[in-house]
């Protein structure tokens, strides 16, 4: 048997390779569960009973989902130029803390109002897409890896986080009442600067966030600016091979740094969704937000969505279920890394899927060779 | 003068630095041999769960049950990167992707926290610890006393290792071929090198190291066991392998100079020095610092110049050459 470059990759496999990558993990996790004493079938169908089944389940399921569309976003929208930007997570932080600023400042009394949430969408993104340029300005200028850049700076962005509510007398620290002296919490945002939802009639009633709705929104421009503009185009240009981008005259410094500013501003509006959807307060407990790892888990949905902006969201949904249900489940036959074994492993099910859009599997001879050779390797 | 800030954060930061060093060790071996591997902190984890868990359940002497632990976090952390040389090696995946799935796999909410909490770790502190080897009369010399003799053994076998990766790479037919895998796996191959093979050997003894450096974090710095317990410290061993040029000798340097900056905000809050916002200063300062030493280092010109291995994260096909 030999394996051979596929010249053409057909539409089908594009689908049913991470179809199958999904049907392949859930197999090794139980694998993973049997080894370790659980009963994986009975596992999987409470899994998917607290997904999306039970009373209530598929609303909370889109709490966990929002997030990660926001942050698979984030990631597919830096990946599929190979700028490998997995600072989500602090550039959700660094978002949630702008966001929360501006509520905070900007919002009164009264029911929700168009202008303060408006300007937290504004600041959260401002604030994502700052702390993203500090590793893409790097890697424009003096070519520094923005892998390790960008994670590093997650580290800095939850010292950050916690410092404000912690460690000092931050704007965003709620220093009056009772509770304040006793755990430092966060300021609660003003009721206009709450993020209104839309209750769909199902399961007994369940929100649909703004925030869900904004990354749908985000889903279908960033699907138009990579498939369909000159910017797109030249990004995808870049990524496939940067020297045939510089001898073709394209801006190498000016595209990184606008891909890891919307990189990061997608991230960022995360974190404010996160503050007016979900938590009504900048969160720095460090069982809260940055208990969730938001922005890695991202990375599986960018990954299995094969960075396509549209399949993210429903990604997200599936992710964001199995999220949600361990969460639910956890418990002492639940535990609670089990959620993250599933996630890696749907990731390398998703890589090593990969092979076989690239590549067929050929018994016997070589067939006589009709194109010239590919391009190298990715 | 033993309790003088610097004498104190030099001393605990060769103990700090000693994971690192660990991890880094691997990370290098891997790297020369063409594969880079992003999955240390996930490795070092499962090496940290799984050694405590040696420690806690194999009741035998402590020697014993140390040693032990040593070898089940070493094979722990070569298990884990297997997956990722299976991905890479014989499946030509992206090394970055492979190696970031890795980490979420096994990391601090994966596997590592998996095992952590179906085996109750969490609840007691190790039975058995790595304590300093030498006399307390002997660690009481000033200076050297605490900084190079109040130190564990495992920090001893760290330079030994030092020394066997740097023989090894330069002065054996083995270290030669492994440069060569990574220099040029084309030419390699035409020599008659197995590179697949020596590929995969190398992946597996860097997840081998990375699991010791878990194991060192879990049974000598901090003797207890916690999600996520080394906070970054692969991530930081990445960093280190580039700033020490893909050289053993310099690795030693850089990972006591993080270990250090990581010393540092726990004795500066211990003693009361505020500096300005110190918790978040001090907290971030090692992060900053790879932020830093990454972009002294990362002009391509001094890449190429320093020694990075020019088939560094690209998968050799021989029919694609």
């Amino acid at each position: 048997m030999r394996i051979e470059r596929r010249l053409r990759q057909p539409r089908w496999l594009l689908v049913a390779v991470p179809a199958g990558s999904l049907v392949f993990a859930f197999f090794a996790s139980g694998v993973v569960l049997l080894a370790t004493g659980h009963d994986a079938l009975s596992s999987y169908r409470r899994l998917f009973d607290a997904a999306f089944v039970d009373s209530g389940a598929l609303g909370q399921t889109l709490i966990s989902a929002t997030p990660l569309a926001f942050t698979g976003l984030a990631a597919a929208a830096a990946f599929r130029m190979r700028l490998f930007n997995i600072g989500a997570e602090g550039q959700l932080y660094i978002g949630a803390i702008t966001g929360a600023a501006a509520g905070l400042y900007l919002g009164g009394n009264g029911g929700p109002s168009a202008f303060p949430i408006a300007a937290m969408v504004v600041a959260g993104c401002a604030g994502g897409a700052a702390w993203a340029l500090i590793p893409g300005i790097l890697r424009a200028f003096f070519k520094t890896n923005e892998i390790i850049t960008s994670l590093m700076l997650n580290y800095v962005a939850a010292y950050v986080l916690t410092y404000l509510i912690f460690n000092s007398e931050s704007y965003w620290r709620q220093t009056k009442g009772f509770n304040a002296t006793v755990f430092p919490t966060g300021k609660p945002l003003p009721n206009s600067a709450l993020w209104p939802g839309a209750t769909l009639h199902l399961q007994g009633g369940i929100v649909l966030p703004l925030g869900a709705g904004i990354a749908v929104l985000v889903a279908v421009l960033l699907w138009f600016l990579y498939s369909r503009t000159r910017f797109g185009f030249e990004a995808q240009v870049l990524g496939d091979s940067a020297r045939a981008a510089r001898y073709a005259g394209m801006r190498t410094r000016r595209k990184i740094l606008a891909v890891m500013a919307v990189s990061g501003a997608i991230a960022g509006l995360g974190g404010a969704s996160q503050d007016g959807d979900f938590r009504h307060t900048l969160d720095a407990d460090p069982n809260g937000l940055q208990k969730q790892y938001y922005g890695y888990t991202g990375i599986v949905v960018a990954a299995l969505a094969r960075y396509n902006p549209l399949a993210v969201v429903l990604v997200a949904f599936l992710i964001g279920g199995l999220q949600n249900a361990g969460t639910t489940l956890q418990g002492a036959d639940f535990p609670s890394g089990l959620v993250g074994v599933m996630q890696g492993i749907i990731l390398f099910s998703a890589l090593g899927g990969e092979l076989l859009v690239r590549y067929r599997f050929r018994v016997g001879r070589r067939a006589p060779e009709a194109a010239p050779s590919p391009e190298p390797a990715s | 003068m033993n309790n003088s800030l610097l004498v104190v954060v030099l001393a605990s930061g060769v103990a700090y630095g000693t994971p690192l060093l660990y991890a880094a060790l691997g990370e290098l071996l891997a790297e020369r041999s063409g594969v880079l591997n992003l999955g240390v902190e996930g490795m070092m984890l499962v090496g940290a769960v799984m050694g405590f868990w040696t420690v806690q359940r194999f009741h035998v002497t402590t020697g014993v049950s140390l040693a032990a632990a040593i070898g089940v976090a070493a094979l722990a952390g070569a298990a884990m990167a297997a997956i990722h040389a299976f991905l890479v090696v014989t499946l030509r995946a992206s090394q970055i992707v492979s190696g970031l799935a890795l980490t979420i796999f096994a990391g601090a909410a994966g596997l590592s926290s998996y095992l952590g909490n179906d085996l109750r770790l969490a609840e007691n502190p190790a039975r058995h610890q790595f304590h300093a080897i030498f006399p307390a009369s002997v660690q009481r010399w000033p200076i050297v006393g605490p900084i190079l003799f109040g130190q564990n053994v495992l920090v001893y076998a760290s330079w030994l290792c030092v020394v066997a990766v740097w023989l090894y790479l330069s002065r054996t037919r083995p270290g030669l071929n492994v440069r060569a895998v990574g220099e040029s796996p084309a030419a390699a191959d035409a020599m008659g090198i197995h590179v697949a093979a020596y590929r995969y050997a190398h992946t597996l003894a860097g997840g081998a190291f990375a699991g010791v450096a878990g194991a060192t974090v879990t049974l000598a710095i901090t003797p207890q066991w916690v999600d996520g317990i080394t906070g970054g410290a692969g991530w930081i061993a990445i960093a280190l392998v580039i700033f020490a040029f893909w050289r053993p000798e310099l690795c030693l340097v850089g990972a006591y100079f993080f270990g250090a900056l990581q010393a540092l905000s726990p004795e500066l809050q211990a003693r009361g020095i505020h500096l300005g916002p110190t918790e978040l200063w001090t907290n971030s300062l090692p992060y900053v610092m790879t932020v830093v030493v990454l972009v002294l280092v990362s002009s391509s010109g001094a890449r190429r110049r320093l020694g990075a291995p020019s088939a560094l994260g690209t998968p050799y096909v021989r029919e694609e050459r």
